[in-house]
């Protein structure tokens, strides 16, 4: 049986000019979709079917890409909940948060409640899929993976440790087709009460000097950098000291 | 001893200078303090100073420097203790501990915690599984609550998250604090939001008269909202905790957690090609100096014990590795966990390049370098045989290992 995969998809904002752009982890959703499914990869998308920075996603090698239609400031998730569940998906991809908008990175959880579903984070491999058990990679930080074994249907969010996602052509951007369909409007409450403005610069942290006497400001100036208790080994056979070694190896985790 | 008494010019001259940074430790004794129903107490024996000739001077000019006090070692400070014996509301923080212990991040979240807390409230810390932490009461916890079973261990988000659900429903914390990083704190955090059914607040920078400021979107824009009860904060959020200490009372869950049937499964962690990470976020680097005459055994041992392997700047420039791999200044800052310097003396550049390690191991001939110093496990010895022995000892770990599985 080959399982339905579906990929989301945003429209996301360059970094540099601020202009609509494929999204980069979402495009990379698409790559690790279309790896996996090639033409049979459903992707979607619920906002403005006029878009054109869609097309982008189009000229990495689709046929077509369903929209759901809503309009700026909407609320995407129970459009989408109706349409997967009604959609008969066995994987659902996506970017791990928007580019633009709140940017949350809620909607992949939430979806994955509502339809009861388990939801990896950070996939960055599919290994194999049997018996309705799909074996991925999951991206750890400082370059790790770790395997998992996950019960399908399932959700999955993809950061910058997945493949790098294929260009786009501008010919199949321009031959694919934008499918829109019409789902049920809800509204965002968030932007009633919220505000989107330009981020501001972080406050630097300061190296704050608690110091109460003239003394211990000046201690705190001069003084070099702590001298850590640590321990020395003079005098020991190197095997005595490969072992304390490999015992402090050990006890941090790096040594398996 | 002998009981000559001896002058120290030096010691005497450090106690008369306010400005030198031993000044306070030759300080004498305190002589007289309020006590705890506002006596004043004095210490008749700490009253003046013994003179020259080893007879005790009480000088009431009130110009007394001290004098010929012997020099200790700086005090330890404590900190006043904060008690919260009653909470009338909790906030609860759920750290990361990377590796056990708690990180930057999670500290600067404890500071945020404290700011919300205000003097009636309590910070709850939520930790699963083992830990290695010893100062969760400097970090600012009044409260820390251990779930601890095999249910836990692993990647175990789901169990995870029942566990918070039944601590939400239970106690009812004010607010709830995550890490919003990649260590799990974000995920976790995101999870619990969505079983609860509330809007987080996320990549929290600020947080300030019950409004929150958060990075939306790629990072371009921020988003002014009133504070929600779901807070994933960003690191660097608030100041850490330093100036008091804290309980950090065992607390336990009214009822135990119901066991959730995992529909994900932790397979394990997969083992990756070392060489294959970016050295700036390699958890483990075995770095090799000048003192490693035998390159082919330094590359060998890298490989026995996994780790991804770095140099230093004078490794380099003889042509022994490349230029990627230099540790410091002018080549990568690293942030592993974990650092073992194989005759890397030390440079200013060089330390500078580990700063934000860790644990670092030295393996040096010169005690008295300056990677000895900033090392939490020195040897003293030759490299060569050093790595030599480590080689063995991994073997025999590993065939152990498989004996024992056998």
């Amino acid at each position: 049986m080959k399982s339905k995969i579906v990929t989301l998809v945003s429209v996301g904002a360059h970094p540099a000019s601020g202009r609509a752009r494929r999204a980069e982890h979402d495009a990379r959703a698409v790559e690790l979709g279309l790896r996996l499914a090639g033409q049979a990869l459903e992707v979607l998308h619920v906002g403005d079917p006029a878009e054109p920075a869609l097309r982008d996603y189009l000229g990495m090698g689709l046929a077509h890409l369903d929209v759901l239609e809503q309009p700026a400031g909407g609320d995407a998730l129970p459009g989408l909940i109706e349409y997967l569940r009604d959609a008969g998906a066995q994987m659902v991809l996506a970017g791990s948060r928007a580019e633009t908008g709140e940017g949350s990175g809620m909607l992949p959880y939430l979806l994955a409640e509502r339809l009861g579903w388990p939801v990896v984070v950070g996939l960055a491999e599919i290994e194999r899929i049997d018996n309705g058990i799909a074996q991925v990679l999951q991206a750890l930080p400082r370059g790790q993976r770790r395997r998992l074994n996950v019960r399908l249907p399932l959700i999955a969010t993809v950061d910058a440790a997945a493949p790098k996602a294929r260009q786009s052509a501008y010919g199949p951007a321009q031959r694919g087709e934008l499918l829109a369909h019409e789902v049920e409007i809800v509204a965002d409450e968030l932007l009633s009460a919220a505000q989107l403005q330009p981020a501001r610069p972080r406050p630097k942290r300061l190296k704050v000097i608690k110091a109460k006497s003239g003394a211990d400001r000046m201690k705190a100036a001069t003084a070099k950098a702590s001298v850590g208790g640590g321990k020395v080994l003079k005098g020991v056979s190197a095997e005595e000291g490969a072992e304390a070694i490999l015992k402090l190896l050990i006890e941090e985790g790096v040594v398996r | 001893m002998s009981d000559v008494i001896r002058r120290d010019p030096h010691a005497e001259w450090i106690a008369r200078n306010r400005l030198h940074p031993l000044h306070a430790s030759l300080q004498s004794q305190q002589a007289s303090w309020s006590g705890p129903t506002g006596v004043v107490r004095k210490n008749p024996h700490a009253v003046g100073f013994i003179g020259p000739n080893g007879i005790r001077r009480i000088d009431r000019s009130g110009a007394e420097q001290g004098g010929n006090v012997r020099r200790m070692s700086t005090a330890q400070v404590q900190l006043p203790l904060h008690q919260v014996p009653a909470p009338a509301f909790y906030v609860a923080v759920v750290p990361d501990m990377v590796g056990g212990r708690l990180s930057a991040h999670d500290r600067d979240l404890f500071g945020l915690a404290r700011q919300l807390v205000g003097t009636q409230g309590a910070v709850l810390a939520v930790v699963f599984g083992e830990h290695k932490e010893t100062a969760f009461d400097t970090a600012g916890v009044d409260r820390l609550l251990r779930l601890e079973g095999h249910e836990y261990l692993g990647y175990a988000p789901e169990q995870r998250v029942q566990a918070l659900h039944a601590l939400d429903s239970q106690l009812g914390p004010r607010h709830w604090l995550f890490p919003d990083s990649r260590d799990g704190g974000a995920e976790l955090g995101r999870r619990l939001a969505a079983r609860l059914g509330e809007r987080p607040a996320t990549r929290v920078w600020q947080v300030k008269d019950g409004l929150c400021t958060g990075r939306a979107g790629a990072g371009y824009q921020d988003l002014n909202q009133a504070l929600p009860r779901l807070i994933l904060a960003a690191a660097e959020c608030a100041e850490p905790v330093s100036e008091t200490r804290h309980e950090a009372l065992p607390l336990s869950l009214e009822r135990p957690v119901v066991r959730t049937l995992p529909r994900i499964e932790d397979g394990g962690a997969v083992a990756v090609d070392p060489a294959a990470i970016p050295m700036a976020e390699a958890e483990f680097i075995v770095s090799g100096g000048n003192g490693v005459k035998d390159w082919g055994l330094f590359h060998q041992a890298a490989v026995a014990l996994g780790a991804t392997e770095g140099a230093s700047r004078v490794a380099v420039d003889d042509g022994f590795m490349t230029r990627d791999r230099q540790v410091g200044a002018s080549g990568t800052w690293v942030t592993a966990r974990v650092y073992v310097a194989i005759g890397i003396s030390g440079a200013i550049q060089h330390l500078q390049g580990i700063g934000a390690c860790d644990k670092v191991v030295a393996v040096n001939m010169d005690p008295t370098c300056d990677m000895i110093k900033r090392a939490d496990l020195s040897i003293i010895g030759d490299s060569t045989a050093v790595l030599q022995a480590l080689i063995e000892a991994i073997a025999k770990r590993r065939n152990g290992a498989e004996r024992n599985a056998a």
